[in-house]
């Protein structure tokens, strides 16, 4: 009995120390990331008053119908997709290319390194309005180029005004931002082949082309994978540069992304609910997406 | 024989590749340097120059003294340093409790703090809002900072625990017998070996801190506390044409990260390829 005693009370004075070195991060991890998850999905079943909370109304899934409904989510969702669809394979493509060409013992590669890096650490605002100011329809830089060096074309393109066209500067800025993580990932994942598999192949009278496709391609695959799914899950989270360049969804709000939808529905028209509800449709879109990748991608290599 | 020629080929094509990647990768920011620097009258001049004709500093001038982006680099400064700081100090505590202390529910609690790494930010962003309207702590440093260090804590948590736990178990098993106490053991000895780790942890914290737009748009609405993104976007969106001042302003709020990369670039890109965490 006082051996169990004893141990009981050693156990607890091990414990005590161990939260004395928990408990300032638990605490803020609590309040600000537990509690926010659980809040905001009870809030999404709410109309949700934020100035007077307890008069908001239980109103079931009716936010979760009303976005799904909308023309304006149903677009801004669209816009979403295919911001992935565009932005995550080019970032991939051309991260792969910078990442293969860094790899090699070139000269200046801390120099090329940095600069490639250089969008990445920069702030989504500044860059954001960068491009904006970079296509802007009269004296951008990118309209020029166009017309006056390579006439492509014999009139300025108001890139901002359209709905779809607004689209171009938002990709290959999301484009433009990405490749150098990217590319510093692909390095890491690079570096990990180890080098006697080339050298084999060599011996094996393989040239370059096959040595990429045949190793370097099948061992990034974990790479890939972990890429696919991360950058997938970054561009439906897109947001900074479509609030600034379409300036919340102009023209006629078809240019909306999820996120920036979820901010007006919240904090400009102040509806909490709605605003929450479209966060958790966003947020269990994140999860399949991840998972269903994950699944098709580790699956192949089994066979 | 062959093969020398077509090694220099291939070596003149990877260099060719590379500088055309660096011109797409640099345009921008050269064109924003020197809008900068041009006059306001040039700023919608046709064909738009990407040398400059008449430099001047007058947008500098003016974004720093009369449109206070001087005060706003202030105010970046101490919520990014103030974030660096305790999050360091949270996180390395988080770390080394999960790399050697024996607790119950250990591995729930790690994978708990994981998944911080994988839900969306922005999802947080209303309830977080509601929070910190109820603690009184919107429109004031504190409550960017404590948020900053949450957004952090799971990420470099994560980083810091693979780092002390190679860290040899001799070390610290020498001194408990000697009867030194966890706490001091950490503070100490654990600290102080761990430099590489808290320099990347420094690095990702302040440019995350630094950089950071989502939540200081919707909890910061006191004017003379805006922090660097916040203050250029609505800029912005209040002088539609004043490019320069903006891109001043910008290049300003460029400086301090661009010195920390490069300080730190080593560090960084081990800190990257080893966890995966966006800088």
């Amino acid at each position: 009995m006082e051996l169990l005693l004893t141990k009981f009370v050693k156990i607890l004075k091990k414990s005590s120390t161990a939260l004395i070195f928990l408990l300032p991060g638990l605490l803020l991890f609590t309040v600000f990331i537990i509690v926010p998850m659980i809040y905001s999905f009870r809030i999404s079943f709410y109309d949700w008053k934020i100035v007077n909370p307890e008069q908001s109304e239980w109103i079931g899934v009716e936010n979760y119908l009303r976005a799904l409904s909308d023309p304006i989510f149903r677009r801004a969702a669209l816009n979403t997709v295919i911001y992935s669809l565009v932005t995550v394979p080019g970032q991939m493509i051309l991260g792969l290319i910078v990442a293969v060409l860094l790899n090699q013992n070139i000269r200046g590669r801390t120099f090329y390194r940095i600069m490639y890096y250089l969008p990445v650490i920069t702030s989504w605002v500044i860059v954001s309005l960068l491009f904006e100011y970079m296509f802007s329809g009269q004296a951008g830089l990118v309209n020029y180029f166009l017309r006056d060096v390579f006439h492509v074309t014999s009139e300025n393109i108001l890139w901002l005004a359209d709905p779809i066209l607004t689209f171009v500067p938002i990709h290959l800025l999301g484009i433009w931002k990405g490749i150098g993580w990217t590319a510093v990932i692909f390095v890491a994942g690079l570096q990990a082949i180890p080098q006697h598999l080339y050298e084999a192949a060599e011996v094996d009278g393989a040239g370059s082309k096959e040595k990429f496709f045949l190793i370097t391609l099948p061992l990034l695959r974990p790479t890939t994978v972990y890429l696919l799914v991360v950058l997938t899950i970054g561009s439906l989270n897109a947001y900074i540069s479509n609030l600034l360049i379409t300036n919340g969804g102009n023209p006629m709000d078809l240019t909306h992304f999820i996120l920036t939808l979820m901010y007006e529905a919240t904090f400009t028209k102040l509806d909490f609910g709605y605003g929450s509800a479209i966060s958790y449709l966003l947020t269990m879109c994140v999860f399949v997406v991840s998972v269903f990748q994950i699944r098709m991608m580790t699956k192949p290599i089994e066979n | 024989m062959k093969k020398q020629t077509s090694q220099k080929l291939s070596r003149a094509t990877t260099y060719f590749l590379l500088t055309v990647g660096l011109i797409i990768v640099a345009l921008p920011f050269w064109y924003m340097l020197v809008t900068s620097l041009k006059p306001q009258s040039y700023i919608f001049e046709m064909p738009p120059k990407i040398w400059p004709t008449e430099i001047t500093l007058n947008n500098y001038l003016t974004a720093l003294r009369k449109d206070s982006f001087g005060l706003y680099f202030m105010n970046s400064l101490f919520v990014a340093i103030c974030s660096t700081l305790a999050t360091i100090f949270v996180s390395s505590m988080l770390a080394y409790a999960f790399a050697r202390l024996d607790f119950p529910g250990k591995e729930f609690l790690f994978y708990i703090l994981l998944l911080g790494m994988m839900i969306p930010p922005v999802m947080l962003i209303i309830p977080q809002f509601i929070i910190a309207k109820q603690l009184a702590i919107l429109d004031k440093f504190i409550g960017l900072i404590v948020v900053y260090i949450t957004m952090n804590l799971s990420g470099q948590t994560f980083l810091l625990r693979g780092f002390f736990e190679g860290i040899p178990k001799e070390i610290e098993e020498a001194a408990l017998i000697d009867g030194a106490s966890r706490w001091k053991i950490f503070w100490r000895i654990i600290f102080p070996l761990s430099k590489p780790g808290i320099a990347v942890v420094t690095i990702f914290t302040f440019l995350y801190s630094w950089d950071e737009f989502p939540w200081a748009h919707v909890a910061m609405k006191e004017t003379t506390k805006r922090t660097l993104p916040i203050a250029i976007a609505l800029f912005q969106s209040q002088h539609l044409t004043e490019w320069g001042q903006v891109f001043a302003a910008s290049i300003v709020s460029l400086i301090p990260i661009v010195v920390v990369f490069i300080a730190f670039q080593r560090y960084f890109i081990q800190g990257i390829s080893t966890t995966g965490i966006k800088g």
